[in-house]
């Protein structure tokens, strides 16, 4: 078997094209990835927006049509037999057979294994103990993607492919969830988790890809995609004289101008349904916020501070809400 | 089929509560012990499976005793167990590796399990062979029980057709479970159910499989014979009866293992 050189990079996704059928539509369409060693990577996007599709081409599943994909600086397909044992892959589906005890079901993907984890401590940890006799197609959605997690993670794997990991689960076990994932990743698994919820990729990653129609619209560390911790902002909604839709364009820079006149020189920008001022809030801000409203003949339907989230820098970029 | 080395991994850290990666990877299992536990996952499934047990094991059973110790269905003979017991066997492969196969593989292809075990060292050409290893031993556990019965009701084959009743069980095994892939691969799951049902209760009834071509009417006979259900059948029923390897069946079974596994490998699709 040949050595390979262990790169910086878990996953490296370059220009991926992939589309279902010729002619059809690409659902994926020229992705560029990175997920680093060791560091939780979330791709998040809206449904249909070439997660899946980008995540199966990993795990070898898929045959891209362009471009190239590399885990472990290998070939998910052409090295497929050496990459196998050293992934773990938690499909959207499950995966597990319906009509087969959970407790066997696992013990079956361990089997392909040749220093698996102790199904035990996988049973403890996950909590799958008090539904290890009932078949997989009994459980709840939350059990059963208990149990597919469990069956990511028997086989010890370096990198871990988590589609849509908590879909289905309650509140507490997503917790659970997430506790388990970043344990992975400080024992030094590299974690790639596909999801289409903003808490989700804001509680787990370190790193961010934001997709949508097949291509990252933007990535990086999330202090790098929302903004510096500290960059705190206030952000406002109006409405226009009659209930109109405001004139955000034409609204932000008489707002500076009102700010820097009265000598607080704030950056305000638009956003998709407001205005955005770069910095934190305090009395006399908020005092000459509300003053300009009224000189501007608009109604502030809102006003709030804090980070910027997930969920806003993909409005900005996209002009539709994830969901 | 090469094992990898184990891949030296982050250093260890003992820690027994957490999920800590404590040295390497867990290393893929020897490729026989892999594909034996595909083997043996496939048999319980059919084992424990109320419906499949019934089709597999129970049905033939209770045709091999019902035509042969009854007279409700005329058969044209006094030697019934000669007639019915090759039948038999030929159905129950029929169920078995087509069937009962089709449906499981179809459920399994739904659920998404063989594209999770694609990504474990199983890896699909270890999962095929897994299912091949599965139905060869659940089609002799058939043959062991179904011949044993019909023995012991007074069944005395043709001993030198041994060989020849091997390679037409062998044949009629790979090409009914070629089919049951096909139609599990390129169907949806709800149709392969129906599709692999209506087929068996179809070729049970004009597929020459548990009786001879020669009692079914006309042009149906000699359709039958170009059927997987008609070649096996009456390759069985000479083996038996005669000692002898039936060509025309050899060759029958052999173009639809070609035919189907050739569509299978073609048109299979794994999600």
């Amino acid at each position: 078997m040949p050595v390979t050189t262990a790169p910086e990079d878990a996953v490296v996704v370059r220009g991926l094209v992939k589309r279902y059928g010729r002619g059809a539509p690409a659902a994926v369409d020229g992705l560029d990835l990175t997920a680093a060693r060791g560091r939780v990577t979330a791709v998040l996007g809206p449904n249909g927006a070439g997660k899946t599709t980008t995540v199966e081409c990993c795990e070898g599943l898929r045959s891209p049509d362009a471009g190239s994909v590399r885990v472990l600086g290998l070939d998910p397909v052409r090295d497929a037999r050496t990459l196998r044992p050293r992934v773990g892959v938690m499909l959207q589906d499950g995966g597990l057979p319906s009509t087969v005890p959970s407790a066997e079901a696992l013990r079956h993907v361990a089997a392909m294994y040749a220093r698996p984890r102790p199904v035990e401590e996988l049973t403890e940890r996950l909590g799958l103990g008090s539904f290890a006799r009932t078949q997989v197609r009994r459980l709840s959605g939350g059990q059963r993607q208990r149990l597919a997690l469990a069956a990511a993670l028997v086989g010890r794997p370096e990198v871990v492919f988590l589609d849509e990991p908590s879909a289905g689960m309650d509140p507490q076990a997503r917790l659970a969830v997430w506790d388990l994932v970043r344990e992975l990743r400080d024992s030094g698994a590299t974690v790639l988790v596909t999801t289409h919820q903003m808490a989700e990729a804001e509680a787990l990653a370190d790193h961010v890809v934001v997709v949508d129609h097949g291509r990252a619209l933007v990535a990086g560390s999330l202090t790098q995609v929302l903004g510096p911790e500290e960059g705190e902002r206030v952000r406002v909604t109006l409405r226009g004289p009659d209930g109109a839709p405001p004139d955000l364009p034409r609204l932000a820079p008489g707002l500076a101008d009102t700010l820097r006149g009265a000598g607080i020189p704030v950056a305000v920008t638009p956003t998709h349904d407001g205005l955005e001022l770069a910095s934190p809030a305090d009395p006399r801000l908020l005092h000459l916020v509300t003053g300009w409203a009224v000189d501007a003949d608009v109604v502030l339907t809102s006003l709030g501070t804090g980070r910027r989230t997930l969920e806003d820098v993909f409005l900005d970029l996209t002009g539709r809400s994830l969901r | 089929m090469t094992v990898p080395a184990p891949h030296p991994g982050p250093a260890a850290t003992a820690d027994a509560e957490g999920l800590a990666l404590d040295g390497p990877h867990a290393g893929a299992a020897p490729w026989p012990r892999r594909v034996g536990a595909q083997a043996l996952a496939e048999m319980r499934t059919v084992l424990r499976n109320g419906e499949q047990l019934v089709i597999t094991l129970v049905l033939p059973t209770l045709l091999l005793v019902v035509l042969t110790r009854t007279d409700l269905v005329d058969l044209g003979t006094d030697d019934r167990l000669s007639l019915v017991a090759p039948g038999v066997l030929a159905l129950a492969v029929m169920s078995s590796a087509f069937t009962s196969q089709a449906i499981a593989t179809g459920f399994d292809r739904r659920n998404g399990v063989l594209r999770l075990l694609a990504t474990t060292p199983l890896g699909r050409s270890g999962l095929v062979l897994g299912k091949v290893v599965g139905i060869s031993a659940i089609a002799a556990l058939q043959m062991v029980v179904l011949a044993g019965i019909a023995v012991a009701l007074g069944w005395r084959p043709e001993l030198a057709g041994l060989p020849a009743a091997l390679v037409m069980l062998v044949l009629g095994t790979a090409a009914f479970s070629s089919l049951a892939l096909l139609l599990a691969g390129v169907l949806r799951a709800e149709a392969v159910l129906a599709v692999a049902n209506l087929v068996w209760v179809l070729l049970l009834a004009g597929g020459a499989v548990l009786l001879p071509a020669e009692v079914l009417p006309g042009p149906l006979g000699d359709l039958a014979g170009l059927l997987p259900s008609g070649a096996l059948g009456e390759g069985l029923r000479s083996a038996f009866a005669d000692g002898v390897l039936r060509p025309g069946s050899v060759l029958v079974l052999a173009v639809w293992t070609l035919v189907a596994g050739s569509a299978t490998a073609r048109f299979f699709r794994w999600s």
